[in-house]
């Protein structure tokens, strides 16, 4: 049978070029919008994309959980958010109460601080992660395991309730405390600002006009994030269980028909995923030094559009979305006005769902024969 | 023995697609089970595979009940299926979804499991790095054999190999199963071709909607009138 396709009008009269029309004219204005303000004053300009590179960083290590996770079992797993938050504060209580980022000074007085912050900050780094692993292996095995074949429906309700259950427990008096703490630093904030060289900024002077003010801390998280998403990588690509991984995403029942363990892969999927946000929980901590139990709800919506941005269940499209993302809420913080932010945040998914629900790197969803 | 499927009845929900079957499969046999679609054969394919369970019965393998065992574990105890429909991994490429047979093999053992498959499908090798999905039909049906291949079976369940390819393609494809049999693995065949199946065949069981008809060597099931009438479009 022959298939004829529509005409230029009828494509019209359809919807999606409507909202891809709108995307381009509002793309269009977005880059005059913001080209002029740069125009103005390059140096804001440039600076908004490093605190937007620092914000895009962190949300790409908490879009991949999303990312990964809805891969293999379709499930938006909106506890993520939640761990991120439990990334942190344990990374709060090793390093306040425990003095853990300092552990190899105390145990070998003449090492040198430097070696001894690097080395007890990458500890304190890996606890997180191990922890929200464990975590992550848990909620899977506890809440959404025994849905596996329900409806998807019944797994998202009961991953938000997951979500509510990590709030709220953490809420508690002799958990986390409702409270915003102070955020203690494993390592020292140095700040420096670029204007005819880069110059250490000292501590109680302001840098000159028109210069970019970043920290060693910009640098730590891209560093990081970049380690972190390149190991995946690989993993994914070239490991035995990174293989599995995507044939288990793929099809489960053939996956089991090659030995491999599928409920084993999912859940490492989910420690990997969680792990990633830990990492991500204590960067943001370090950068934004305040920690409460309801933090993992923002960076975990705007992870979750990056994800969606990107075309969730795709690795590349996560980290590209999440670093729109983070520009994207800088520079409406920076030129329209920061309530502005989240909006602009939901009005982008809602044009991603409108004009490409499967996302830039989204394939569409594939029909189980 | 090396295979004995006793008394299974298998159901999804309410439909009893199978209704206690019986039949067995000896070393270094190739055994047929041909039927109309809808049949249960691919069902019982799924249960001996285990990613169905059977509600009575027994599955007897090298004397071990094996009706209550993992899949991964009955692939590691010498089982492997390729299944109906091929059930490529599109995404992964060739070597890949080779790699992915040999699952639960060591690097040497996968190393000489893909010489063995490379022997038998040298289109494989050529196309090692291409995405499973590019691949044309006859080439994901070597693809899913060869991949079966890779955990060393000594029982290979094959569902319907044939199925879409043109006749020199199912000849080759008939040739190579008579090939892996010749090397010492047993055969579980499942075909809606009845000709070609019970001509690679030793033994034969014909199913109908959940049960096992009628049994028996192969040359005597080609000359069964009713399998004539019922399967080989005969008069
Ligand atoms: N997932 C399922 N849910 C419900 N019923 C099923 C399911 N799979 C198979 N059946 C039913 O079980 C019976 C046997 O199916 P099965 O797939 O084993 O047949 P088959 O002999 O392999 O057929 P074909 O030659 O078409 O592949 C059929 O009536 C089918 O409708
Ligand atoms: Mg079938």
């Amino acid at each position: 049978m022959e298939i004829t396709s529509p005409s230029f009008g009828q494509r019209i009269i359809q919807g999606r070029w409507i909202g891809k029309i709108a995307l381009v004219l509002v793309s269009l204005l977005t880059i005059w919008w913001v080209g002029n303000k740069a125009a103005q004053s390059p140096s804001l300009f440039y600076q908004q994309i490093v605190n937007g590179l620092q914000l895009g960083f962190v949300y790409a290590l908490i879009a991949l959980g999303y990312t990964m996770v809805y891969g293999i079992v379709k499930l938006i797993n909106f506890a993520h958010g939640d761990v991120f938050m439990v990334g942190a504060f344990v990374s709060y209580y090793a390093v306040s109460k425990f003095s853990l980022h300092v552990w190899p000074s105390t145990i070998f007085p003449n090492i040198s601080p430097i070696i001894s912050v690097v080395l007890g900050t990458i500890t304190v780094a890996i606890l997180s992660m191990v922890i929200c692993a464990l975590l992550a292996i848990v909620i899977e095995r506890i809440a959404y395991k025994p849905l596996r074949n329900a409806p998807r429906i019944s797994a998202l309700i009961t991953a938000i309730g997951v979500s509510f259950f990590l709030e709220y427990f953490g809420a508690l008096d002799f958990v986390f405390t409702p409270n915003f703490i102070t955020y203690k630093r494993p390592f020292q904030i140095s700040i420096w600002y670029l204007k005819d060289g880069f110059h250490k900024l000292e501590s109680g002077t302001a840098a000159p006009d028109g210069s970019i003010i970043f920290s060693n801390i910009l640098i730590i998280i891209i560093l990081a994030s970049l380690l972190l998403v390149l190991g995946l990588n690989f993993i994914v690509m070239r490991t035995k269980i990174g293989k599995a991984m995507r044939a288990s995403s793929y099809d489960k029942p053939t996956a089991r028909l090659m030995g491999i363990n599928v409920d084993g892969v999912i859940s490492i999927t989910f420690a990997i995923g969680a792990a990633l946000a830990g990492a991500a929980g204590i960067l943001y901590a370090t950068a934004y030094p305040q920690v409460f139990f309801w933090m993992g709800i923002t960076p975990g919506l705007k992870a979750f559009i990056a994800a969606v941005l990107g075309g969730i269940g795709s690795i590349p499209g996560a980290f590209v979305g999440a670093l729109i993302m983070g520009q994207a809420e800088v520079l409406s913080a920076g030129y329209i006005s920061t309530p502005m932010r989240d909006a602009i945040a939901f009005a982008i998914l809602i044009l991603v769902l409108l004009v490409k629900p499967t996302g830039l790197y989204g394939e569409p969803e594939r029909e189980k024969a | 023995m090396l295979l004995e499927v006793k008394d299974l009845n298998v159901y999804y929900g309410a439909i009893h697609a199978l209704q206690g079957i019986n039949f067995h499969l000896n070393e270094g046999e190739v055994v047929t089970l041909i039927g109309a679609n809808g049949a249960g054969k691919s069902t019982t394919l799924n249960t001996i595979s285990g990613l169905l369970r059977a509600r009575s019965g027994n599955i007897v393998y090298k004397d071990k009940d094996i009706s209550l065992t993992p899949a991964e574990e009955i692939v590691r105890m010498g089982i492997s299926q390729s299944p109906e429909g091929r059930k490529i991994f599109a995404t992964l490429t060739v070597m890949e979804n080779l790699e992915m047979g040999g699952y639960l093999k060591t690097k040497e053992e996968i190393n000489s499991g893909l010489m063995r498959v490379f022997r038998s499908f040298p289109r494989l090798k050529e196309r090692q790095n291409q995405l499973g999905g590019t691949l044309s039909g006859g080439e994901q049906q070597m693809l899913a054999m060869g991949r079966a291949l890779m955990s060393q079976p000594s029982v290979l369940l094959l569902d319907e190999p044939s199925m879409g390819l043109s006749p020199i393609l199912v000849e080759e494809i008939f040739n190579i199963i008579q090939e892996i049999n010749s090397q010492g693995t047993s055969i579980l065949l499942v075909e809606q071709n009845a000709q070609m199946a019970l001509s690679v065949a030793h033994r034969g069981y014909v199913i109908e909607t959940g049960s096992i008809t009628l049994e028996g060597k192969s040359s005597d099931l080609l000359h069964n009138p009713d399998v004539i009438k019922s399967y080989l479009g005969g008069h």
